[in-house]
């Protein structure tokens, strides 16, 4: 097993404050059950990326999280914030620094929205005028009009903003690290898609180092940097990005975990844009024909591939934003990229390792 | 604490006053006396006041009024009722009476919609989805689960009846317990002390007996073991 | 030991003197003459009596109820023998816990407020350990993830959010103890007991007897009436839904 390369507390963060996780061996056992809850479970989280733990029910993903925080005592190992182990931290100054959000939230209801989010600074003391600018700041990062919404009560809130507002208070202090436990998990599914984009456009500008937990494989498969597969008592059974782990399941269950449907995920990960296409015919396109034949390069190769389907497997032009055709997609290139992928040996060394077990 | 042993002196003669020159009524005496004035209070209130507040409940309809009325029944002092029947009546049994119904009442009313009003919205729509009728889900759902807070209702009025009618002494009405209290020169505080205490053992003893029926009237399965404590729980109406 | 009886001397009885209108010889209803002399002397320092034993027993019993509801919000099994202790002295009957008490503490204020305050635990007890219990686990769980002690969670979540069942119980408690109060006086000639006592030992005199008894049941309602604004006004967020 290869612990992770990167060096501790850099990672392309741009508030400096992400920090390096590192599970080390954890184990949690709950007394008078013969099976651990938790196996000496190692993985590391390289600062400033999302690592989405994720399993069936009963793989203790939730537990896991929660021993990061001390949520829940950890029996043996240890985990490192930073390098600094977290055994050593007073709980609740710890706590402070993480950023914590739940699936249903946990709104203080007789706060105001602006009071919530200044829960952790106020904890810790910040002067008035900071916290102010930095409430106003994060309603703005959210999306949020603050004018309009500091003074409001979570009771008048809609569902995903409640969700908006809990992660708002759980970035408040700028902390550098996040725990999110299904937080999109209560939100109906077309809400679930815009919280997930939002989220991820703003990991985007704040590049924080998160834990985030789901049950759903898409889900961690779109919000991911890093995949933790958990099965049954807290085993890892994969640990990898999104498309090692499509392309390259570690064993059986894995396999089953992710879907029969790997394949196709694996293309809903590629844009057009990035693949070899075919040269088009000599003669030009003829403008008139077929519009609806046409797919611009930012589409992923999945929904390409659908719209191809629908058309009867003709090939599809890739026309960029100004017009200019950039190629022929056919089922050939689609073709020749899982098999490229497919062959593909383990991944080379310039990258960072991430856990793999058997 | 002398007093406390020439109280029980007390108690166990009975009442009897040494050196008394009239024959003063004996305890026990008063006391039935006191629990069948407070019995009849009780009962006619109950009458009144059960199937309004049940029927109100069931219906959800006149949670001001039924609220209210227990508000407005508690902040007022059994002197003052049973000094105005006494100064514009004169307080012959049937005002007592008819003060202790008007005290007892309110309670009664306000826990009895409370507790029908209150049952899980979901298992009355699922019995009116079985095809029963409204008086059958009153009958087979409501109540049953309606018990310990309508009880709750029940022995809080019960327990105020047995007070307001020893408190009627004070306003000149003979026949309870109170007539002791309330005449020291004859029985000097040792039995006032005595009575006092037949009076806390009399109410305790009411209080404890409806806890036994309300037990009894409970669900078997939602008998909690012992938690049927009297609770004024009109509390729970104001919380919402 | 001599029972409480008579209250203030002075012009309170009428005594069919020059000075008693024929309202008062003739017992009517509301004679506004005997009110307006008798104010001063006897119906407001009797009012004001009334409101300082009803706010100090109120005040005293939600101290100890709250100790005592947080301490068994704490430790469950605190719940039951409080409950059975409160339920006792909540069911003895006024008039007898008084003069139980009056026994070894005297006939003062103190049996007087120590009946008072027992009157007031079972009912503020309970409210407060069921608001306490009612807020909801998410965000007794988001309070610990945001890394507050048990204590600031007490102080800034579980008690404000417990603030609507404690205000119920507060007001059920007020307006029980104002009624009660008004038997004090056989063992403490404080409070509106006392016109009233001595109305029932004249006649009735009527006048006095319904100031007396309007000024109680006014002073309830009034009470419980300044406890709803007070929630409304310390409770903004429930307002907002």
């Amino acid at each position: 097993m290869k612990i992770a390369d990167t060096a501790h507390n850099e990672g392309p963060s741009a508030f400096a404050q992400a920090a390096e996780l590192e599970l080390r061996k954890v184990s949690k056992r709950y007394p008078g059950q013969r099976e651990p809850a938790i196996r000496e479970l190692s993985l590391t989280v390289p600062a400033g990326e999302v690592c989405v733990l994720v399993g069936p029910s009963g793989s203790g993903k939730t537990t896991a999280m929660r021993l990061i925080n001390r949520m829940i005592p950890i029996t043996s190992g240890d985990i490192l914030l930073g390098g600094r182990s977290v055994l050593e931290r007073e709980p609740r100054q710890l706590r402070r620094e993480i950023g914590y959000v739940i699936q249903q939230v946990g709104l203080f209801p007789h706060l105001s929205v602006g009071e919530n989010i200044a829960t952790v600074p106020r904890l810790l003391g910040w002067p008035k005028e900071r916290i102010a600018a930095r409430v106003h700041e994060l309603l703005e990062l959210i999306g949020l009009d603050p004018q309009e919404m500091n003074g409001r009560y979570p009771a008048q809130l809609s569902g995903g903003q409640r969700q908006r507002v809990g992660v708002a208070r759980a970035l408040a202090a700028d902390p550098p690290l996040m725990l999110m436990d299904e937080p999109f998990g209560a939100i109906d599914p077309i809400n679930r898609a815009r919280l997930q984009d939002e989220f991820l456009g703003l990991q985007e500008k704040v590049k924080k180092t998160v834990v985030f937990v789901t049950h759903d494989i898409d889900e961690a498969i779109k919000m991911g940097d890093r995949i933790a597969i958990l099965r049954e008592g807290g085993v890892l059974a994969q640990y990898d990005t999104p498309r090692e782990i499509l392309t390259h399941p570690a064993d059986e269950f894995v396999a089953r975990f992710v879907g029969a449907d790997r394949g196709l995920k694996r293309l809903a990960l590629t844009k057009v844009a990035e693949l070899k296409l075919a040269e088009p015919n000599g003669s030009r396109p003829d403008p008139g024909a077929d519009v609806v034949r046409r797919v611009s390069p930012e589409t992923s190769v999945r929904d390409a591939l659908s719209l191809m389907l629908t058309e009867g497997g003709e090939p599809l032009t890739v026309v960029d934003a100004d017009g200019r055709v950039e190629g022929l997609l056919t089922l050939g290139v689609i073709e020749q990229l899982l098999s490229d992928e497919a062959e593909e040996p383990a991944p080379d060394a310039a990258q960072p390792q991430p856990e793999r077990t058997r | 604490m002398h007093e406390f042993i020439e109280a029980f002196h007390f108690i166990a003669h009975n009442g009897a006053v040494p050196g008394a020159p009239t024959a003063l009524p004996s305890l026990t005496h008063l006391t039935l006396e006191t629990l069948r004035v407070a019995a009849i209070g009780l009962a006619i209130a109950l009458a009144l006041a059960l199937p309004l507040g049940v029927w109100l409940g069931h219906l959800h309809r006149g949670s001001f009024a039924a609220i209210n009325v227990g508000n407005i029944g508690r902040a007022l002092p059994s002197l003052v009722v049973l000094a105005i029947g006494d100064a514009f009546f004169g307080l012959g049994l049937t005002v007592v009476e008819l003060a202790l119904v008007i005290l007892a009442v309110p309670p009664i009313v306000t826990n009895a919609y409370l507790a029908v009003d209150g049952v899980d919205a979901d298992l009355v729509d699922a019995a009116r989805g079985m095809g029963m009728s409204g008086l059958q889900i009153l009958r087979r759902v409501e109540l049953p689960l309606a018990v310990p807070l309508l009880f709750a209702g029940v022995r809080t009025a019960a327990v105020f009846v047995v007070s307001t009618t020893t408190i009627a002494a004070l306003a000149g009405f003979s026949g309870s317990l109170g007539d002791v209290i309330a005449n020291e020169t004859s029985y000097h505080f040792s039995g006032v002390l005595g009575a006092a205490i037949c009076v806390a053992a009399l109410a305790l003893a009411v209080d404890g007996a409806l806890s036994l029926v309300q037990r009894l009237l409970t669900p078997r399965a939602l008998r909690t073991g012992g938690r049927e404590l009297s609770v004024d729980a009109t509390h729970a109406a104001t919380v919402a | 030991m001599t029972p409480a009886v008579l209250a203030a001397a002075g012009p309170v009885i009428p005594n069919f003197a020059a000075q008693s209108s024929s309202c008062e010889i003739h017992n009517r209803l509301f004679c506004t003459g005997w009110i307006s002399r008798n104010w001063g002397p006897v119906l407001w320092p009797a009012l004001r009596e009334h409101i300082v034993l009803a706010l100090v027993a109120v005040a005293i019993g939600f101290v100890i109820a709250m100790a005592l509801a947080v301490a068994a919000h704490r430790f469950a099994w605190l719940e039951r023998p409080t409950t059975l202790v409160t339920t006792i002295l909540y069911t003895i009957p006024a008039l007898a816990l008084f003069e139980l008490l009056a026994a070894p503490v005297g006939l003062n204020v103190f049996s007087a407020e120590i009946a008072l305050v027992s009157y007031t635990l079972l009912i503020l007890f309970r409210n407060i350990l069921a608001g306490l219990r009612a807020v909801p686990a998410d965000v007794l769980d988001a309070a610990e993830g945001v890394g507050m002690s048990q204590t600031q969670t007490l102080l800034r979540v579980e008690l404000p959010l417990a603030l609507p069942a404690i205000v119920a119980g507060l007001r059920i408690a007020v307006v029980t103890i104002i009624a009660l109060a008004t038997i004090v006086y056989v063992v403490y000639d404080r409070g509106l007991g006392v016109p009233i006592h001595t109305a029932l030992g004249e006649g009735p005199f009527k006048t006095e007897l319904i100031a007396a008894g309007v000024l109680a049941i006014g002073l309830a309602l009034l009470a419980d009436g300044l406890l709803v604004i007070a929630q409304r006004l310390l409770t903004p967020w429930a307002r907002a839904s």
